[in-house]
C-alpha cells in the first residue's frame, strides 16, 4: 500500500507529467497559512477557491492607480480605467471562446446571471402552461430562480432524474422535451456531485426541439477549457470568485440574437441611450445588461484571473487535477465505512462522501483542528442530498495548486475523526 | 490549545450513539420543527405539558453528534420541570455555551449539562448544541395558557 502510494506520488514528478503545483502555490499567499499550528490543507474550492498575488494586486493597482468611473468621465483616468475594463470583456470572450464581446455582460456572479436570464427572457418569451426543464444536480441557484418564474408566469418546472453515480440519464433526459417544453437550464459541472455533464449532446437534443439552453459554468469555468460556440448554449454563467477571481462579480454569457431581443433586467445609469420623462431608449449591447456603475475593480481581478489560468493553460490543470481525483479516490477509498456520493465517469476534482455514522458536521469540525478545511453540508443542493437519502456530505473539492501530499493528510484527518468520534 | 476531546466528550458521544427519549411521544399536547439550514440538522421535539408542567419530552430527527447529544439530555434534563424552570435551564445552558472559554458555570444547577462546556470553545458549533433547545422553547411558547404561572 504504502508503495503504491509513494508509486503515485513520484508520478507527479514525473518528465511527462511535470505540472509545477509548488511553484504555482507561491502565487497564493494565503496557502502558507498555518491553523491551529498545522498547516492549512485548503479543500473547499468549489464553495469558492483563493486568489493568486496576480488578482490581488491587479485589484490593489486599480485602486492605486487608476480609480475613476467608466464610460462617462472625459479625463485621463476614466479613459484608462473603461479602457481597462473593456479589455476584460475581450479577454473573457476569449476565454469562453464566445463570437462576440458583445455577447459578455458582467453580472455579480452566476446566480445573478440566471436571475437575468429567468426575469428577462422567461417572462418576455414564456406562457403559462410553459414548461422548464432542469436536473436533479442542480445547485439552488438554477431552481430557485426557475420557480419563481413559474410562479409568476403559470409554467411548470419538469427535472431530469439522474442514477446512483449522479448521473443524468440521456434517455430519460430526452423524454422530458415536448411541445410545451420552452426552456432549459443544467449545470455544466455539478458542485455537490463532481458530475460533468454531457451537455453538447444535450444542448443538441434541446436544439432539436427548438428550445434555448442556458448552462451554469460556476463549477466548470475552474476546471475545464470552455467553447461556448461548440457546445452552441444560448447562455454560459459562471461566477469569477469560483476561478480564482474576486468575490462579487461573474459572467452572463448569451448568443447575441437572444440579448437584443431581450429587455433590461436592472434599470439605470449606464443602460440607456436618452431618457425623457416620456421615453427611454435603451444602450446598445452589452451595456443595455449593465445598470449603474459596476464592479470595476472585481471585473479587472477577473481579468487577472483569466490571464493567470491562461497562462497556466486550461487543458494543463484539467489532466493535473484529473490525476489528483484519481489519487484521491482511491486513497479514501481505503478507509473503512466510507462511502463516495457521486462516482459519475466524467467528474471535477469534488469528493463528496459520507463516513459509517459519523456526521458530516463532526467530521468537518475534527478535519479543521487538523488544518483541513472541506465543506460539511447540503452544499446547496437539498434535492441532491434527498436523492442519495442522507442529511448531508462531506465534500473535498480540490483545485490545481492542492496536492497529493495533501491528499494524504486528509486521509490522516478522517482516521483521527473515525478516532475521536467512533 | 483546546483540545478535540473537550468537545467530544465520552458522554457526549454516548448520547449522540445512543439518544434518550429519541421517539414520538404518544400523548402530545406540542410538537415544534427545529432545523439549522447550514448543515442540514433538522429535530422535531414532542412535549406533553399539563398544568405548566412538562410532564414528558421526546424528540426525533438528524443531525451531528454535538446536537443529537444536546437533545437527548436536555429532554432528560427538563422532564418533570416547570416551564419556567426549563427557560431558566436554556439560560444557563446558554450562557456556558456562549460564554468565554474558562469562565464560570452555574455547574450545580446544569447538573450533567456541564459536560458541553467545551462548545464555546467551537463557536461555529454553538447553534448545534442549542437547536434542541430553541425547539423546545419555541413548542413551549405555541401554548400561552400552560406558560402562565400566575
Amino acid at each position: 500500500m504504502v508503495q503504491h502510494k509513494s508509486a503515485l506520488l513520484g508520478h507527479q514528478k514525473d518528465a511527462r507529467f511535470s505540472f509545477e503545483v509548488e511553484r504555482y502555490r507561491k502565487d497564493f499567499p494565503i496557502l502558507s497559512q498555518r491553523v491551529y499550528g498545522k498547516p492549512l490543507v485548503y479543500l473547499d474550492n468549489a464553495a469558492t477557491t483563493q486568489k493568486p498575488r496576480q488578482v490581488i494586486e491587479a485589484i490593489d493597482a486599480y485602486y492605486r492607480t487608476e480609480n475613476a468611473n467608466i464610460h462617462r468621465g472625459v479625463f485621463y483616468l476614466s479613459e484608462r480605467a473603461t479602457k481597462h475594463y473593456e479589455e476584460v470583456r475581450e479577454k473573457v470572450r476569449d476565454f469562453i471562446h464566445a463570437a462576440s464581446s458583445k455577447e459578455i455582460i458582467f453580472v455579480r456572479g452566476a446566480t445573478e446571471g440566471i436571475n437575468v436570464v429567468s426575469q428577462s427572457y422567461g417572462r418576455t418569451f414564456l406562457k403559462p402552461g410553459d414548461e422548464i426543464i432542469i436536473s436533479h444536480m442542480e445547485h439552488h441557484s438554477n431552481i430557485v430562480p426557475w420557480q419563481i418564474l413559474c410562479n409568476q408566469i403559470g409554467a411548470r418546472l419538469r427535472v431530469a432524474p439522474i442514477n446512483d453515480e449522479g448521473e443524468l440519464v440521456v434517455g430519460d433526459y430526452a423524454k422530458l422535451f415536448n411541445s410545451k417544453t420552452k426552456f432549459a437550464a443544467l449545470s455544466h459541472v455539478s458542485n455537490a456531485l463532481g458530475t460533468v455533464n454531457p451537455v453538447k449532446q444535450l444542448i443538441q437534443m434541446a436544439h432539436e426541439a427548438h428550445v434555448p439552453v442556458l448552462l451554469d459554468g460556476a463549477q466548470a469555468a475552474p476546471h475545464l477549457a470552455i467553447d461556448v460556440q461548440d457546445l452552441d448554449c444560448d447562455f454560459y454563467v459562471f461566477s469569477a470568485h469560483k476561478m480564482y477571481g474576486p468575490t462579487g462579480v461573474g459572467v452572463l454569457y448569451g448568443k447575441q440574437a437572444w440579448l437584443e431581443k431581450m429587455p433590461p433586467y436592472h434599470g439605470g445609469g449606464d443602460m440607456i441611450s436618452s431618457v425623457t420623462f416620456e421615453k427611454t431608449t435603451y444602450n446598445v449591447l452589452p451595456y443595455k445588461f449593465e445598470a449603474g456603475t459596476p464592479d470595476i475593480a472585481g471585473v479587472i481581478g477577473l481579468g487577472a484571473a483569466v490571464d493567470y489560468l491562461h497562462a497556466i493553460g486550461m487543458n494543463a490543470i484539467q489532466a493535473y487535477e484529473q490525476h489528483l481525483l484519481m489519487f484521491a479516490t482511491q486513497t479514501v477509498s481505503k478507509i473503512k465505512g466510507l462511502k463516495i456520493i457521486g462516482t459519475a465517469q466524467a467528474k471535477a476534482c469534488v469528493l463528496s462522501f459520507v463516513l459509517d455514522g459519523l456526521h458530516p458536521h463532526d467530521i468537518g469540525t475534527v478535519l479543521d483542528r487538523e488544518g483541513v478545511a472541506i465543506r460539511a453540508g447540503h452544499h446547496c443542493a437539498m434535492p441532491i442530498m434527498e436523492r442519495f437519502k442522507v442529511p448531508a456530505t462531506a465534500r473535498a473539492s480540490f483545485a490545481f495548486y492542492n496536492t497529493t501530499e495533501e491528499v494524504l493528510v486528509l486521509e490522516r484527518a478522517l482516521h483521527r475523526a473515525l478516532e475521536i468520534l467512533k | 490549545m483546546t483540545d478535540l476531546r473537550d468537545l467530544y466528550q465520552e458522554l457526549i458521544l454516548d448520547h449522540s450513539k445512543k439518544p434518550c427519549n429519541f421517539r414520538v411521544l404518544e400523548k402530545t399536547s406540542h410538537t415544534a420543527e427545529g432545523y439549522n439550514p447550514l448543515c442540514g440538522d433538522r429535530y422535531t421535539v414532542y412535549l406533553n405539558i399539563e398544568g405548566g408542567v412538562i410532564s414528558d419530552i421526546s424528540f426525533q430527527g438528524a443531525g451531528c453528534a454535538i446536537s443529537k447529544a444536546s437533545a437527548s439530555m436536555m429532554t432528560s434534563s427538563v422532564k418533570g420541570k416547570t416551564i419556567d424552570e426549563a427557560n431558566m435551564l436554556f439560560e444557563e445552558f446558554h450562557r456556558m455555551i456562549c460564554g468565554n472559554p474558562g469562565s464560570r458555570v452555574n455547574e450545580a444547577a446544569l447538573g450533567k449539562l456541564v459536560v458541553f462546556s467545551g462548545v464555546c470553545e467551537f463557536p461555529i458549533r454553538v447553534k448545534c448544541a442549542s437547536l434542541a433547545w430553541h425547539t423546545m422553547k419555541a413548542g413551549m411558547e405555541k401554548s400561552k395558557e400552560p406558560v402562565s404561572t400566575e
